[in-house]
């Protein structure tokens, strides 16, 4: 690896999509995603990891994309938000939010969304305990979040109904 | 009324769950410049020079703008016209704007940020209110450092109080609050090859931005037109200041001739931008024996900050709450807006209501408790009803279900059937408020108090409209489409609400005050006629009966007296074009008159009011002082809940902002008047581990001027949870706690006091 202002040559995984890509030492991942990918559903809030806005899944687990560097992408899979509906067929996280009404302005919903669904992919029936935890680190101050836990229950057992 | 009640999902939602680029910070375009404000190291001080030599070496640097390069007023207008854009000479608060770099990257912007060399000779600043009003020397603000003083003189306060069994006079104090919408503040500006400005961004009043922008760049109105982006949270944090951010990006936009975008770091946002003002009230108030409210008199003052931006209709809404929803008809207020060297406040949900309600609530419990009364029979002796007047002199002729909201938190939330509950050193209390709204702009902005709507129905029975106010989350959009779609019969999917644009409609006012879905509700039932008139024409002529017999609805028009008998709308609309009749119409909607008389404060100053009451259930650790909050009922009167689950939602997070107000949230300054936490990991916020079990109730007793019945509420779910808190910790555990938040160190100390 380079200096900081040097670049790197990494292969990651993006929704699904196997990429190539030269990155420069000191860029974040929410840079990258934003300005590189035009991936505008990671939202940034704060740029401090306080506000979850800039969720992204990295192997499955939620991170704050604004405290990511874009190198440490090498070798991982991640998802943003636009990776999680399938064309215009929506995750049943996603569909659940909207059918909870759990979405207010809309610019913490991916992250809470994304949030969601890692926490939905391990423990498919949640309590409201985990729930709470699951999404404790996005900020949402619309909604109260009181909809969001109705829309990650709706999401719950819409995903066992299927089974 | 199929659509009317009706929880359709939300209008625009599915481009929000999948993350598509809608918010200003996600515009990109071609030959953008990045800019970054330079700001105020110091709360008072004279600018004695500004350098940017250092930067003439950064490779991509494009400039610095300040007060000398603005063309137009160096002033921002809002009430009073004393706000500059930039500061010129003196600077009188921390983070006060002195101008703006400019820079081909974001990440240039702030290496010139860092290099400026600002030189200000710091001079003594006024930090304190109570200090800062009349002071001798210092003179930020008249001769007496007040903005506005209100006041309300009604019956004889002095006989009044010989009269009462009981009498409470306490002093309260509240902090800032942050608005922390979680979508910072940001603009992009424009400039087109005709000399025209675009202006697109995160805001909630188009018309204000147009105003301060064309005022700085000395551009006629007609040459700057404003796009609203999607808004990422509002609750009043993107009223007024939006036109400071969007003359930041206009200036170097203009004489740089390039698109400039500007978006605030989330620091600089809570530095610089608007908050709930902190208050100390004074409050002293009386009931008779048979438990009457007989005398209330108080005095309120609010710290406005470096400049007057909205404290004066801040402190004129704040006024007329200052009672609560009773009747008394012994009142003495007097309220004060006064000038300190800090960071301008502005409007936060509620608007100057719930700092002084936190006061009346906490009384109303104390005198209850004095007269050893239950709380809610104390408030139902004295609650207005239909028909009563209220402490400002207004008869209410309709639609007062302040009662009514009351019944139903205690029905729900088991109000005082509890044994008490001593888990080891938990207290389990409960603690009540009713509160109430003023919707509209009502007398201190009726100037304003009017909306444009247009509606235009395109050949394949789609349609557009566009309204003068803003969606900033609340929902507006989807509530305007569901009374569009059902003026014209059609089915919700057919109607698109346009981006609020300053092009399309009339100045329609501000999105504030509650006022979004009553105020273009109606103009859009006004802009909705000649259309439907014409659908209806139509649809007369193609079923062969009168056209007062026809029913639209869902995209069907039937014979109201005989259902079989149909006709798509999709059919009548084409036929509409064919024949050449107007599918298109403008509305215009003014409300009725508001009136109020500076000296004594009679008068009837809001069209209609919202009412509401909550009932907070909580246990206190007597051990640590801590709170858990376990369940809050909230009840509110909404005229007519035109979709349920996005009132509920409201509900839901007005409460929840409201909780944050009561326990947590407390923007602190130094004492020069620095702000000390202005980021999420020591500003803190509800997260949803500290969210109770909420109760939303929807109570409709329609307001006969609104659309189908409905009025604004979105502020008023805030309004009432601090005071109810506090009244729960002393049912918990007899500490009586005055100043907001209610931390647990408070309720500990006073527990020990005890």
């Amino acid at each position: 690896m380079e200096g900081i202002a040097g670049k790197m040559k990494i292969k990651f995984r993006l929704n699904g999509r196997l990429i190539n890509a030269d990155i420069p030492g000191g860029m974040r991942l929410i840079d990258l995603l934003r300005e590189d990918f035009n991936l505008t559903g990671t939202r940034e809030g704060c740029g401090k990891g306080e506000c979850g806005a800039c969720t992204v899944l990295l192997d499955g687990k939620p991170v704050n994309s604004c405290l990511v560097l874009a190198a440490q992408l090498k070798g991982r899979a991640m998802v943003t938000i636009e990776g999680l509906s399938d064309g215009d067929t929506l995750d049943p996280v996603q569909r659940a939010f909207l059918e909870a009404t759990a979405v207010q302005c809309g610019f913490c919903s991916p992250g809470l969304i994304l949030a969601a669904k890692s926490l939905l992919d391990k423990y498919p029936d949640p309590s409201e305990e985990q729930i709470k935890r699951a999404i404790s680190g996005n900020l949402c101050r619309c909604t109260g979040y009181s909809k969001v836990f109705k829309a990650i229950k709706m999401a719950s057992e819409t995903h066992r109904n299927s089974k | 009324m199929g659509l009317i009640g009706k929880s359709v999902i939300k209008a625009g939602g599915v481009e929000r769950v999948t993350g598509k680029g809608t918010f200003v910070a996600d515009i990109k375009l071609p030959g953008m410049v990045y800019c970054a404000v330079i700001r105020s190291p110091v709360a008072r001080g004279d600018i004695i020079a500004i350098d940017d030599s250092s930067c003439n070496r950064v490779k991509g640097y494009l400039g610095l703008f300040t007060a000398k390069s603005i063309p137009g007023n160096n002033v921002i207008p809002i009430v009073f016209r004393d706000q500059p854009c930039f500061a010129a000479k003196r600077v009188n608060y921390h983070g006060e704007p002195i101008g703006v770099v400019a820079a081909e990257s974001k990440a240039i912007a702030h290496t010139a940020l860092n290099r400026i060399k600002v030189t200000v000779k710091e001079l003594e600043g006024l930090i304190d209110p109570l200090k800062a009003w009349g002071h001798r020397k210092i003179k930020l603000y008249g001769d007496d450092n007040i903005f506005r003083h209100s006041k309300i003189r009604r019956g004889d306060v002095e006989s009044a109080f010989r009269e009462c069994e009981v009498i409470i006079e306490d002093t309260y104090t509240t902090p800032y609050q942050e608005h922390a919408y979680i979508e910072p503040q940001g603009m992009v500006a424009n400039p087109l090859p005709d000399g025209t400005m675009e202006i697109y961004g995160s805001m909630q009043c188009p018309f204000y931005v147009r105003e301060a922008v064309a005022e700085v760049l000395a551009l006629p109105l007609s040459d700057v037109r404003v796009i609203q982006t999607s808004t990422g949270g509002g609750f009043g944090g993107k009223e007024d200041v939006p036109s400071l951010v969007a003359c930041q990006a206009a200036l170097p936009a203009c004489l740089l001739k390039r698109p400039v975008k500007l978006i605030y770091e989330r620091d600089e946002d809570m530095i610089s931008m608007s908050k709930r003002h902190p208050s100390w009230i004074h409050y002293k108030s009386g009931a008779t024996a048979d438990g009457i409210l007989r005398a209330i008199q108080a005095e309120y003052i609010i710290d406005g900050g470096a400049y007057s931006t909205l404290s004066p209709v801040v402190l004129f809404r704040g006024t007329v709450h200052s009672m609560g929803p009773y009747r008394c008809e012994n009142v003495h207020i007097d309220s004060y807006a006064v000038a300190t060297n800090k960071v301008p406040c502005g409007a936060f949900r509620g608007f100057g209501s719930p700092q002084i309600l936190f006061a009346v609530e906490s009384q109303m419990d104390r005198l209850a408790q004095g007269l050893k009364m239950d709380p809610a029979e104390f408030r139902r002796r004295n609650l207005l009803k239909t028909g009563d007047t209220t402490s400002f002199g207004q008869k209410l002729s309709w639609s007062v279900g302040a009662k009514e909201t009351l019944e139903k938190v205690v029905e729900h939330s088991g109000w005082r059937n509890h044994i008490p509950e001593s888990a080891g050193d938990k207290r389990i209390g409960y603690g009540l408020s009713t509160v109430f709204y003023g919707v509209g702009l009502g007398a201190g902005g009726k100037h304003l108090a009017r909306t444009g709507a247009r509606v235009m129905v395109e050949p394949d029975a789609s349609v557009t409209f566009s309204v003068g106010t803003t969606d900033m989350g609340q929902g507006m959009q989807t509530v305007l489409a569901q009374v569009v779609a059902q003026e014209l019969g059609l089915p919700f999917e057919n109607v698109r609400m346009m981006p609020t644009d300053t092009s399309r409609v009339p100045d329609s006012g501000p999105t504030v005050a509650s006022r979004a879905t009553t105020m273009s509700g109606n103009a859009l039932i006004i802009a909705c006629e000649k259309p439907r008139d014409s659908i209806l024409t139509e649809a007369s002529i193609l079923l062969k009966i009168e056209k007062h017999n026809v029913v639209i609805d869902e995209g069907i028009a039937f014979d109201r007296k005989d259902g079989r008998l149909k006709v798509t709308i999709k059919e009548i609309i084409k036929n509409c074009f064919g024949k050449r009749m107007p599918l298109t119409g403008d509305g215009w909607y003014n409300t009725p008159e508001t009136s109020w008389d500076n000296e004594t404060g009679i008068g009837e100053p809001y069209v209609t009011y919202a009412w509401a009451s909550n009932i907070v259930k909580l246990a206190v650790d007597t051990q640590t002082g801590e709170v858990e909050v376990l369940k809050i009922s909230s009840a509110h009167d909404v005229g007519k809940a035109i979709n349920p689950a996005m009132v509920e939602c409201q509900i839901e997070g007005g409460v929840i902002q409201g909780l944050g107000f009561a326990l947590t949230e407390e923007m602190m300054a130094d004492s020069k008047g620095k702000l000390l936490n202005p980021e999420f990991s020591t500003y803190i916020i509800p997260t949803a581990s500290d969210v109770p079990e909420i109760e939303p109730i929807i109570v409709e007793h329609p307001y006969p001027d609104g659309p189908y019945g409905a009025r604004g509420f979105g502020e008023q779910p805030l309004m009432g949870i601090a005071p109810a808190v506090a009244n729960a910790v002393a049912d918990a555990v007899g500490v009586r706690i005055t100043d907001l938040p209610i931390t647990a160190e408070k309720i500990w100390r006073a527990l020990r006091a005890k």
